[in-house]
């Protein structure tokens, strides 16, 4: 049982800090310029793919910066040329572009990589295991994950606290027109973040490729979860971001460990189900099937009891 | 804009219009015998149905919903067991009469989702909208015994009687069945937008504080819109079953809500008519479209993001943007600098249609193949730069041009105008 406890743990913090690599940005963007980017999942897979890619030809090691660094660029083109664009059309046409950008990435993938998973697979050098416990293996990869997860948690943090960039981000979210009083390039700081938001993304898609597999559904897997983290998170706050994707990492993986059906529980309490139908079914659920099912319930309930999500400052 | 409003001709009035595109459509199968034409005018007729009732929501209350096909997908599940047991149990129920129970599916269900999400528009009803969906679709694996699992739950329409004549074992009957109840759906989804309802729902679209003051309530307003939008949604997923005689996990999933997302903003949002032309392109350009290219989806979606970006009042408002300068006959003037502009337009999205179809080439493996009658070899540098090439210079003309058109337009509106105001 501890053994179950104790991997469940690493895992899901493995799976959080991911989540929060993706949620970071997507945070960041949303409470500076109201959008959410439906298309921010699409550009972790883009990570993903451009990494596998690159790795073919170079290494991993070097995908390892310059396919986060494509991706940002992608990101921050996409901003330029079309999310300004759009922006004149109001939150809604933004909240479809974006959507379509998904789409449309997706397309684009499955046409140049085509529609099954392709052989991305972590470097050689990290392929052993780091520790066991109670004769369970913890890969070296996943602790390299974990590493650069933690790093990129730092860093940001030091960025956005302590650095002159992050006093004028922070200010921007905020107050955009008086930080471009200020003489500051608001515009600009929208696109850079977004860029680096992105970048986070293509980061996230370059270390989860090889675990979570690279293939053209990646995106969808994973965007409505991150979109689920931030709103339970608050949208707009770093810090729910963070503690909500500890959250659900934690959630979806006990969910899937815990071997608990239903069924038991009918019997404890003495009741035995019909012959068919949706009793039968409700009956022979197990807690794993329900684990996919959380983070939504969780994201409708917030929504209705608390839109303004765990730690932020304004509704959604 | 209009200054002028014209009580509408006989023929131009909602009831009689109905009625005469309704006798042009009963007679289609006697001039087109062809079964895959009246497969694909089934399914358009579907999508018409099912797409106004999301721009009941969309463009007309201003909620944007990542999870309708919740109301279409569940709609048809009930209207497919509802037809199981009318067969099982030898109801003396007319197969026509079956849509009315996915629609009350919808409407309940609407009335019960509607009754937590309504509260807000925006970026919230979009969210809860989203949890939702994936919510239902997630759990339609789980209830098998409801959803059928993987396979989805079959029917079989002929265990209904005939009905006037028609025995719903030919293709023609169903098509005049859905023919039938599209009409319906759209004349009455029309009258809806014209009652004081509708219009208070358009209120709450662009100004729900000033609604509030008024004396109303958005909430209310937007509830009862949400339940309507859901009848319409489970009749033409009732549609949807009976004309398949199969529902499947896929109709409730994200992908069908995201279809219909697609076809109302190409379609345009902001007219009754834009969802109609819509779902009648996206149809086309699906059944069209996929008997010549592997990659439609991928136009399908530049299609989609460029009319985002360029005209996001969608097909039906770039129509409605001439209107004027029909009624002042000045269209004639526009033919020449419409065409400097966008045949060079045309040219360069041959130009990307050619790439595109290189980079799939190239990425399934079939190098050499031939388009439009070219023998091409994307393994060769020639096709890659010509394609870049027309490209480049289609996409320059038409931006040169792009001003010329832009103010030939602006010309004769003002003209139009100037001719409505001295009239």
């Amino acid at each position: 049982m501890s053994q179950l406890i104790l991997s469940s743990l690493l895992n899901g913090l493995v799976y959080g800090l991911l989540l929060f690599m993706l949620s970071s940005g997507l945070t960041l963007i949303f409470s500076m310029m109201g959008v959410l980017n439906f298309a921010h999942a699409s550009l972790y897979m883009l990570g993903a793919y451009f990494a596998y890619g690159i790795s073919a030809k170079i290494g991993f090691w070097n995908a390892l910066w310059m396919a986060p660094l494509l991706v940002g660029v992608v990101g921050a083109l996409m901003e330029r040329y079309g999310l300004r664009h759009v922006h004149k059309h109001g939150h809604v046409a933004e909240l479809i572009f974006t959507f379509g950008v998904a789409y449309l990435i997706e397309e684009v993938v499955q046409l140049i990589w085509g529609k099954s998973n392709v052989e991305y697979r972590e470097p050689e050098s990290l392929m052993f295991p780091l520790f066991s416990f109670f004769g369970v293996e913890f890969p070296a990869y996943k602790g390299f994950m974990l590493l650069v997860s933690v790093l990129i948690f730092i860093g940001l943090l030091m960025v956005l606290t302590r650095s002159r960039v992050g006093l004028i981000i922070q200010a921007a979210i905020t107050h955009p027109n008086q930080v471009a009083m200020l003489g500051h390039n608001v515009p600009l700081i929208f696109m850079l973040v977004f860029g680096v938001g992105s970048a986070l993304a293509g980061l996230a898609g370059v270390i989860a490729g090889p675990v979570l597999g690279t293939f053209p559904g990646m995106a969808v897997v994973l965007g409505s979860i991150v979109f689920v983290v931030i709103v339970i998170g608050g949208l707009g706050s770093l810090k729910g971001a963070f503690i909500a994707s500890l959250l659900i990492g934690m959630l979806q993986t006990f969910a899937v460990a815990i071997n608990f059906q239903f069924s038991t529980l009918f019997n404890a309490l003495g009741l035995s189900p019909g012959d068919e139908g949706i009793i039968k079914d409700l009956y022979r659920v197990s807690v794993a099937q329900l684990g996919p099912l959380l983070p939504y319930l969780l994201l409708v309930l917030m929504l209705i009891f608390r839109p303004r999500g765990l730690y932020g400052t304004r509704d959604v | 804009m209009n200054p002028i409003i014209s009580t509408p001709r006989w023929w131009q009035r909602p009831f009689t219009l109905t009625l005469i595109i309704g006798v042009l459509l009963i007679m289609v199968p006697h001039f087109l015998s062809s079964k895959l034409g009246i497969a694909v005018l089934n399914q358009m007729f579907i999508m018409v149905v099912f797409t106004l009732a999301y721009n009941m929501l969309l463009g007309q209350g201003g909620m944007l919903s990542f999870g309708h096909a919740v109301y279409f997908g569940l709609g048809g599940y009930f209207c497919i067991h509802f037809m199981n047991a009318v067969a099982a149990n030898g109801w003396p129920i007319p197969l026509p009469l079956v849509p009315i129970i996915g629609g009350l599916a919808g409407m309940v269900l609407g009335a019960i989702i509607g009754s937590f999400s309504s509260s807000r528009a925006g970026t919230v009803f979009a969210m809860i909208s989203l949890g939702v969906g994936e919510l239902v679709a997630s759990s339609m694996l789980i209830f098998s015994s409801f959803s059928g699992g993987e396979e989805g739950v079959t029917t079989d329409r002929t265990g209904f009687g005939s009905f006037l004549g028609l025995s719903f074992a030919q293709d023609r009957s169903v098509y005049w069945l859905i023919t039938f109840w599209m009409l319906l759906s759209v004349y009455l989804m029309y009258k809806f937008s014209r009652t004081p309802l509708g219009r208070m729902s358009n209120a709450v679209r662009d100004n729900p504080e000033r609604v509030q003051f008024v004396g109303y309530s958005p909430r209310m307003i937007r509830f009862l819109c949400f339940m309507a939008s859901g009848f319409f949604a489970g009749i033409a997923g009732s549609l949807f079953a009976i004309n398949y005689e199969i529902v499947t996990e896929e109709t409730v999933n994200g992908l069908t809500s995201g279809v219909v997302l697609l076809q109302a903003y190409i379609g345009g949002v902001g007219f009754f008519a834009g969802p109609i032309v819509g779902a009648a392109v996206f149809t086309l350009l699906q059944t069209l479209l996929s008997n010549y290219t592997e990659i439609w989806a991928l136009y399908v979606g530049i299609i989609f993001v460029a009319t985002v970006m360029y005209a996001p009042a969608g097909l039906s408002g770039i129509v409605m943007m001439h209107r004027p300068i029909a009624q002042n006959h000045g269209l004639g003037q526009l033919l020449k600098p419409y065409a400097m502009c966008i045949a060079p337009a045309l040219l360069a999205m041959l130009g990307v249609v050619g790439l595109l179809e290189t980079t799939h080439a190239l990425s399934v493996g079939e190098a050499e193949f031939s388009l439009w009658g070219l023998d091409l070899d994307a393994h060769s540098l020639v096709p890659w730069l010509s394609w870049l090439a027309i490209i480049v210079a289609g996409a320059t003309v038409a931006k040169s041009q792009w001003n010329a058109m832009k103010d030939a337009y602006e010309n004769e509106l003002q003209k139009a105008y100037r001719a409505m105001e001295s009239s």
